[in-house]
């Protein structure tokens, strides 16, 4: 009888369960108000099954290895393109989508870089790369006039060293700290050419004894407990870190900002998998995303600005009051985008950062 | 028939779970990187026929074998797997053997126990174990907090994100692998050997060092292989633990994999590390054999 109920299990999962509804959502870690997702049960009646990631790369490699299962993924814009070029995604039906009024140009125009007409993705949340502090510890290492919008402070040794002491984290991500690196130096941010890229290097190697670690997540706990006073990360990890200082009150007070200088612009789009099980409940949950309530909700839980011009009125006026959430519009101008680089340059960068963090 | 049947289920279990993972993975290291998926070309492609199977062969080559010699990146991260394994090996030694020693001569009616007590961290998750070490070793952990009020340091110590931590959490996490064959050899040693060497002069050090250490050798060698050889191809203590300055080859197969995308170099490096294994073990279980005939004649 067991054996007969697995099997017949198992069918219904082959046969794309036609009549019972649900929809596979694979999305970052901390990154819906989870309330959300109930009212998704609720309005459409279809069951959803909600998993989380927190690196682009193991969300790649699933879409990669195909048969992932899922209905709706969540890569940014680089990652995104590359596997739409790899044939991981399927166009959407914008015919199931009547939300998609309600998108803002401002994002949309930037993410047809990576996605050409938006045919395979829609825009969930979007931020930028920048710097955070926590202010105390670095006005008593730097002085009140420390330039902590800066590149300056985390990219120049002299700063740097005094700042080793209260310690010092950047992501671990090459395609992150390469732009910025190569920003700071007046070059293209978005270059393919390994001699440009290279130019990076002996900054980031003259800076790495004072950095204590590379690692892409572990410093919004660090920044928040005051482990750390200085961590190059996005936007919303670092607003994250400041709420949670607030909250513990142990007077650590963190700020973020973009660096002046240039930041870089990302995009977490999402898009429906070429081999999804579920592509019409996927275009559901794509289209009460895009819904202005919706997507409002979800800003004012997670602090990520997002791509939905209708959810802005919505929106607390701490979400889009907030600068380093919504920037004005000149630090806009100043933000960056890049591409994703060719295979034969990405193992390149790969042994640079390699280099740059082992030494080796 | 019977006997053959009794033989043929290791082997089958070793066909399934060994072999042809290792020949899939060999098969990747031979093809090369591509954007598709899955992310390698050629595919093997049955229905082609015969000359479809043919020009998959003709297309596979050992190129990403040679790149792995162009970069000393490469041997370094086996070189320094290799002494981090080994010197994790040491001190789990270390520490493990007086653990069993003293468990095997503790009273019959309280192994039980002890032995309750090796196993017991098992129950929770190795991740959950790992975590619990960063917040002991972190500037602000407990070990820094407990140093600063006995007054022992002024200054935390950095601990976490070090080799250190690595070897700490290496040592932690394969104790009990260390401590178990060796308790068992111990405790099957029949105590009479030790009254008859003490009966023929033997000093009690003596006697630990001539008769003791060599019963309980069959315990030591499996201990240091359970530990040896995951701590080699390790992933998880160094990156959670270690510093961006722990070179070690699981993670340069993790870049390989997940930064690079590039699946057939990562299964040249995997093939390459059980390599370094396999010949080991080989040689130690010829070893082993030449000993046991050396014994019967």
């Amino acid at each position: 009888m067991k054996k007969l109920m697995l099997a017949s299990a198992t069918l219904a999962l082959i046969a794309g369960s036609a009549t019972a509804e649900e929809v596979r959502v694979y999305n970052w870690s901390d990154y819906i108000d989870e309330a959300l997702l109930e009212k998704f049960e609720a309005d459409t009646g279809i069951k959803l099954i909600y998993d989380v990631f927190d690196s682009n790369e193991l969300l790649e490699t699933k879409m990669l290895a195909g048969g992932s299962g899922y209905d709706v993924v969540v890569p940014s814009g680089t990652f995104l393109q590359r596997q739409i070029t790899a044939g991981a995604f399927q166009k959407l039906d914008m015919s199931k989508l009547p939300n998609m009024g309600n998108m803002w140009d401002v994002v949309s125009s930037r993410t047809e870089q990576y996605d050409p007409d938006n045919a395979y993705s829609i825009n969930y949340m979007w931020g930028t790369t920048g710097i955070g502090v926590n202010l105390g510890k670095v006005k008593e290492a730097l002085g009140d006039d420390a330039p902590i919008d800066s590149l300056e402070l985390v990219l120049n040794p002299d700063n740097m060293a005094k700042l080793a002491e209260c310690g010092v984290h950047m992501l671990d991500a090459p395609a992150e700290m390469i732009p910025m690196t190569l920003k700071f130096l007046s070059e293209d941010p978005d270059s393919h050419d390994p001699d440009v890229i290279a130019k990076a290097e002996p900054v980031l190697t003259a800076v790495r004894p004072h950095i204590q670690k590379f690692h892409s997540s572990e410093y919004i706990n660090a920044l928040a407990n005051g482990d750390i006073c200085v961590a190059i990360g996005w936007s919303g990890d670092i607003l994250q870190a400041r709420d949670r200082a607030a909250e513990a009150e142990n007077g650590v007070e963190i700020a973020y900002h973009a660096a002046k200088e240039g930041a870089q612009m990302w995009f977490d789009q999402m898009a429906i998998p070429a081999d999804a099980p579920n592509p019409d409940a996927a275009h559901t949950f794509l289209n009460f995303i895009m819904d202005a309530q919706n997507m409002a909700d979800a800003s004012n839980y997670v602090y990520y600005a997002n791509g939905n011009l209708a959810s802005q009125p919505l929106l607390e006026e701490d979400v889009i009051g907030d600068p380093a959430i919504y920037p004005d519009a000149a630090t806009l101008e100043n933000l960056f985008t890049t591409t994703p680089y060719p295979p034969k340059v990405q193992r390149v960068v790969t042994r640079m950062w390699t280099k740059i963090k082992s030494g080796t | 028939m019977r006997r053959f049947s009794l033989i043929a289920v290791p082997y089958i279990w070793l066909l399934a779970l060994f072999l042809i993972p290792f020949l899939i993975v060999l098969k990747i290291s031979l093809s090369d990187a591509a954007l598709a998926i899955p992310p390698y070309t050629p595919q093997l492609d049955f229905a082609g026929g015969w000359d479809a199977v043919k020009t998959f062969f003709a297309d596979l080559d050992f190129e990403n074998f040679e790149f792995l010699t162009t970069d000393d990146l490469y041997w370094k991260a086996y070189l320094s797997s290799l002494k981090i394994a080994l010197i994790s090996t040491g001190f789990t030694l270390l520490i493990g053997y007086p653990v069993a020693y003293s468990m095997a001569r503790a009273a019959p009616e309280w192994r039980p126990t002890l032995l309750m007590l090796v196993v017991l961290p098992f129950w929770t998750s190795f991740l959950i174990r790992v975590y619990a070490w960063m917040g002991i070793l972190s500037n602000e952990g407990l070990l820094n907090q407990f140093l600063l009020w006995s007054g022992l340091i002024s200054e935390p110590l950095t601990i976490l994100n070090t080799n250190a931590a690595v070897y700490i959490g290496i040592v932690y996490t394969y104790l009990p692998f260390m401590i178990l064959p060796i308790y068992s050899a111990l405790e099957k040693m029949d105590d009479s050997l030790l009254e008859a060497a003490e009966d023929l002069g033997c000093s009690r050090t003596s006697a630990f060092w001539l008769v003791t250490i060599p019963l309980s050798k069959t315990g030591i060698i499996a201990g240091c292989f359970l530990v040896f050889i995951p701590t080699l191809g390790e992933f998880v203590i160094p990156s959670l633990l270690g510093g961006s300055q722990t070179l070690m080859i699981g993670k340069v197969l993790w870049e390989e994999f997940f930064n690079n995308r590039d699946w057939p170099v990562a299964s040249a490096v995997a093939i390459i590390l059980l390599l370094i294994l396999i010949i080991p073990i080989i040689l130690f279980q010829r070893n082993e054999q030449k000993q046991r005939e050396a014994e019967d004649q």
